[in-house]
């Protein structure tokens, strides 16, 4: 029963995507790497929900609108635990789980206060060393930075 | 890029003892024309007196010619030059580039902008590789061997980049390594961890003692005293790490104890004299290590 009627949740958009499984206290996080408070398309979303995996989740609808590869990666970032569902005329044609990538580009800033990319126009590169929670290590000064401290530029 | 040294951990453990190799016979033949002909930048964009003589020294005999600053302060960097922009000059002059920055990741970040190699004479408290390169060698000469090995550290060990390098590079050799530091400048996880994976096995103590009587090499590091929050502690643990030259009685024939240098009060003056101190024979061999790590960058033969 929950599940068919998470599915009608889901479907009430007619076209654009879904991101669902947002741990609840990462909304504002996804919200803000993905752009959306700037955003003119039809965005819904609901926080608290009640969730079997997480306890509590996160949720947000966006009409007319299909996240490219970095963006992915963005959210990747903030919640691996998302779940991304497309959906074309109320429809789900495509669900995606969020993969965090091996290397990461230009999208986090490195922890370090000392780190050359925090001082002069460089662009960020870290290797991803640990997906759960998730550990980036910094091409430059090789310094940690851990999930709490994770940063979206 | 290859040929860079920006991290020890640039180099396998087979690069390691190919360069110690190297130093060696440079040791026997420190004055060559290796480099006759080439040009190396050494870019200090924050003062080493001791590190730049040293590879200024290093190229020197080896016939090569130096451009360069021994301090940022009269460079266009104090007009606001990125980086970038710096290293894309020099580049188009020389062959090689030798730099010391205060930002982390900056050695790394030129070698992506150079087409030259690029060896990291020290990038903030991240890396330091030449140094340690020297270490090993002085290791290698004084042991006649890397593997299998006891090395006690001492002092500061959570901000030292010396011993972090110096533990990375060891785990190659198989050995047991001892720490000993008071409890706010121990040994970091991430190292302990690191060692763990390797099933390397390691101690630590908090009393500088005969523990180090079993060492095969003592590593002595400055407990600065801008790293205590509580400068209570420091006062505390400030004489604790003070090697004296009565602490060797009972240590082995082959000890020997290495400091990166500078030493303020850590290594008691008695200790000098003593057969087992080798900090100022540690520094002499920096220049033949420097010597074969650029002959490795340049990808130079006899």
């Amino acid at each position: 029963m929950t599940a068919k009627k998470e599915l009608l949740q889901v479907s009430a958009v007619e076209n654009g995507t879904v991101i669902d499984h947002i741990p609840a206290r990462k909304l504002f996080d996804v919200i803000n790497v993905l752009g959306i408070a700037s955003c003119d398309n039809t965005i819904t979303f609901g926080n608290n929900l009640a969730s079997n995996k997480l306890g509590k989740k996160a949720i947000i609808k966006i009409s007319d609108r299909f996240l490219v590869d970095e963006e992915i990666d963005k959210l990747a970032l903030v919640a691996p635990s998302a779940k991304i569902n497309i959906i074309c005329n109320f429809e789900v044609v495509e669900k995606k789980t969020v993969n965090v990538p091996k290397r990461v580009e230009g999208i986090a800033r490195c922890v370090n206060p000392q780190c050359i990319t925090n001082h002069q126009n460089v662009k960020t590169k870290f290797d991803v060393v640990g997906s759960a929670p998730i550990v980036l290590r910094c091409l430059y000064c090789e310094k940690l930075t851990d999930q709490e401290h994770i940063e979206i530029l | 890029m290859n040929n860079c040294l920006i991290s020890i951990t640039d180099y396998s453990k087979e690069e390691i003892l190919e360069v110690l190799k190297t130093a060696a016979r440079f040791e026997e033949c420190p004055n060559n024309h290796l480099l006759e002909g080439k040009v190396v930048a050494s870019l200090f964009f924050e003062p080493s007196t001791r590190t730049r003589l040293s590879f200024e020294t290093a190229i020197s005999r080896m016939g090569g010619r130096i451009v360069g600053f021994a301090d940022s302060s009269s460079t266009s960097t104090s007009k606001g030059e990125s980086l970038k922009d710096t290293i894309k000059m020099v580049d188009n002059y020389c062959d090689l580039i030798v730099m010391r920055h205060p930002l982390e990741g900056a050695a790394r970040f030129a070698s992506e902008v150079a087409s030259v190699p690029v060896i990291n004479a020290g990038d903030g408290a991240n890396q330091h590789p030449t140094q340690t390169m020297l270490d090993l060698y002085s290791i290698y000469k004084t042991q006649g061997r890397l593997d299998n090995l006891e090395i006690f550290m001492v002092g500061d060990l959570k901000y030292g980049r010396t011993v972090h390098s110096l533990l990375q590079a060891m785990s190659h050799f198989n050995p047991v390594f001892h720490f000993i530091s008071p409890g706010e400048l121990e040994m970091p996880a991430t190292y302990k961890l690191f060692l763990d994976s390797l099933h390397i096995p390691y101690h630590e103590h908090r009393e500088l003692d005969d523990v180090i009587n079993s060492a095969d090499i003592l590593y002595m590091t400055r407990v600065q005293r801008e790293r205590f929050a509580d400068l209570l502690e420091y006062e505390k643990v400030k004489n604790v790490y003070v090697l004296h030259n009565s602490m060797l009685a009972g240590t082995k024939d082959n000890l020997r104890i290495l400091h990166p240098l500078p030493r303020v009060n850590e290594i008691n003056e008695d200790v000098d004299e003593n057969k087992k101190a080798y900090y100022f024979d540690q520094a002499r061999n920096g220049v033949y290590t420097r010597q074969a790590i650029i002959f490795k960058a340049l990808n130079l033969t006899w």
